[in-house]
């Protein structure tokens, strides 16, 4: 606790200097019990917000709901003090990384009914790769990593990253702007694993960035989503669900996977070690894997759902999109992220500053 | 006159205890985390990572900006300065008004209005094209970080300036030039050595915060440009790494240290 009490101070400091981000401090949630509140922490615009409001009148439990940008954002939070949120949708790296370091609670799956029932087969075992045994974590998305470019300016089809590298598409490119998925794209393009611990090969992939980098416009999270749909740039590297969503903003978006391969990933829900309301966390969990609550989140962000449930409920056209269910067995280069441990993240995140301060 | 004393320093008493809670103490925490490692030994590695090429270069190019953005805002404001105290008339507070009203409004909107002024597709570009002219690269550049850094900070080196030129006797001007002193003599033996105090705080006030800034480069830098100001945030928020994040701030507490001693120099000077 002292521990706790520490890092707050330190925090005030921060901005006191005004060096460090104001943004540790907001969502410092209070500390007394209310068992009819309940504390969720998701990525931003990853909710249908009727969805909250739904739960909120079904179950007379009152939801503060905060939003993070990045899985590397949250984390330090969360590990300052685990009981300020209750449930989280952190990546399938991030929960290794956060079970490995004591800050998840095992799930009580009986009072999950529609977890087990709802989520298809698939989505639990490629969890079991950052979640073995699925104890602490009920898959909310999946999608890949690619390329969504402007049919209408760009002269082709990004189906590579070395699209990326063109000086010909100077200032019109958009990289993500968090450590794991720019290196992605660096190592992929060059062939190798974006798990990659090789030197030689993380030396590579940073020398790449920093070439690419006169060409890249800005490094951005969400933007790239509001740039892209403006005309700001032609290509942007997103998420996958971004890409039927901007689709209906600006009908030129289209979402490419390169053929070097990519990024899978899962978001899944876990709830904190911290937790002070377990069971509001648990009723919450379950709610978002009700077919008809799944369905009405799908259409509001058009993230892919591992929900078999409410794709059962969706019509011909939604279930045959090839963006938002991809026919990925044309692949055999795709990977999830794997956490890499302490100390190769930091050694990541030196080289992501090499290549930013470049 | 004891009582008096008794009074002011009872008054003073809640401040005390403000700085004492939310300056000093955070203060010794940033020294505690700064010059140990994670394991609680004392380490001076923090501090000394300053010199990691990432680091140092990131210092470097906060030292640039923010001393560009310094140099643009002397330059604008000094003659703004004179201009308000010589012409006095009717339309100097509304001037002085139409400087402070900005400050009302919220900083982080007032950046985020410019990145829709200098996007490729904002405002600005638009214009240009309309009238037949080439659209200009103006965004996540370091003009545009100085740019931000000058129209936040502008009123910092403003009021300072104003402040010095105003007190400054007009009989001491008249009698500079009764003595037969050109005007350009008067400004750089009279007007310009007794505003130098006004000057060298209001260099402060915009130098110091546009050093550390790390606000004005995410919005308008793209992401492309890191300060150190950025470096120590995401040490805090993205590594974890309090330790490094506060040893990095402990150099910077340095120029921050030095602005202050000047500062205080002139001040006596003044009073010598």
């Amino acid at each position: 606790m002292t521990k706790i009490f520490a890092k707050l101070i330190g925090l005030s400091l921060v901005s006191v200097t005004a060096l460090a981000g104001a943004s540790i401090l907001t969502g410092c949630g209070n500390k007394e019990d209310n068992s009819k509140a309940l504390y969720v922490y998701n990525w931003g615009e990853y909710i249908d917000p009727e969805v909250v409001g739904d739960f909120e009148k079904e179950t007379g439990i009152s939801v503060v709901y905060d939003e993070f940008e990045t899985n590397e954002v949250m984390y330090p939070k969360i590990d300052a003090d685990p009981s300020q949120y209750d449930v989280i949708c952190p990546s399938d790296y991030m929960i290794a990384k956060m079970a490995e370091n004591g800050l998840l609670a095992k799930l009580d799956f009986s009072k999950m009914p529609n977890a087990k029932k709802n989520i298809g087969e698939t989505y639990w075992k490629q969890s079991e790769d950052f979640d073995p045994g699925n104890v602490y974590s009920v898959p909310y998305c999946w999608g890949t990593v690619g390329i969504l470019y402007n049919t209408r300016t760009m002269d082709r089809v990004p189906d590579t990253w070395d699209v990326l590298w063109d000086p010909k598409y100077d200032d019109e490119i958009l990289m993500q702007d968090s450590v794991r998925d720019l290196f992605a794209v660096a190592l992929k393009r060059l062939g190798y694993s974006l798990n990659s611990t090789d030197e030689q090969e993380l030396q590579e992939a940073k020398e790449s960035l920093i070439k690419e980098k006169p060409l890249v416009q800005a490094y951005v999270v969400d933007e790239v989503r509001d740039k892209m749909v403006g005309g700001e740039a032609k290509m942007g590297v997103i998420f996958s669900g971004e890409a039927e969503y901007t689709r209906e903003l600006n009908p030129d978006m289209a979402y490419v996977i390169p053929k070097e391969g990519t990024n899978v990933w899962i978001d899944s829900w876990v709830i904190t070690s911290g937790s002070r309301h377990k069971d509001a966390a648990e009723q919450w969990i379950d709610y978002m894997c009700r077919a008809d609550v799944a369905l009405k989140n799908f259409e509001y962000i058009y993230y892919s759902t591992p929900n078999t449930a409410a794709v059962e409920l969706m019509d011909e056209e939604e279930r045959n999109n090839d963006v938002l269910f991809p026919d990925l067995s044309q692949y055999d280069n795709l990977e999830a992220y794997t956490y890499l441990g302490e100390k190769m993240e930091t050694h990541y995140f030196n080289l992501w500053k090499e290549v930013k301060s470049a | 006159m004891n009582r008096t004393k008794h009074i002011s320093r009872v008054l003073g008493l809640p401040y005390r205890l403000w700085a004492a809670v939310f300056i000093v103490v955070p203060l010794v925490m940033v020294i505690w985390y700064g010059l140990t490692d994670a394991n609680g030994h004392a380490t001076f590695a923090n501090v000394a990572a300053i010199a990691d090429p990432a680091h140092s270069k990131a210092l470097l190019m906060s030292i640039l900006l923010a001393a560009a953005a310094t140099l643009v805002c002397l330059l604008l404001a000094y003659p703004l300065c004179m201009f308000l105290v010589e012409t006095e008339s009717h339309s100097n507070s509304f001037l002085t008004m139409l400087l402070i009203i900005p400050m009302w409004m919220n900083f982080l909107l007032r950046t985020y209005a410019w990145q829709s002024i200098l996007e490729k597709t904002g405002i600005l570009n638009t214009a240009l094209t309309a009238l037949g002219l080439h659209p200009l690269r103006l965004i996540n550049t370091p003009g545009a970080i100085i740019l931000g850094m000058v129209y936040n900070f502008l009123p910092f080196m403003v009021l300072p300036i104003y402040n010095s030129l105003e007190k400054i006797d007009p009989n001491v001007i008249n009698a500079a030039r009764d003595l037969g002193a050109s005007s350009r003599q008067t400004f750089l033996k009279v007007t310009f050595p007794l505003s130098l105090p006004g000057v060298i705080s209001g260099i402060n006030l915009v130098f110091v915060p546009a050093l550390t800034t790390f606000v004005i480069t995410s919005l308008l830098g793209g992401g492309k440009i890191l300060l150190i100001g950025n470096v120590i945030e995401q040490e805090f928020t993205l590594a974890y790494d309090w330790h490094l994040g506060s040893g990095l701030s402990l150099v910077l507490l340095i120029f921050i240290i030095i602005s202050v001693v000047i500062s205080t120099l002139t001040d006596k000077e003044e009073e010598a």
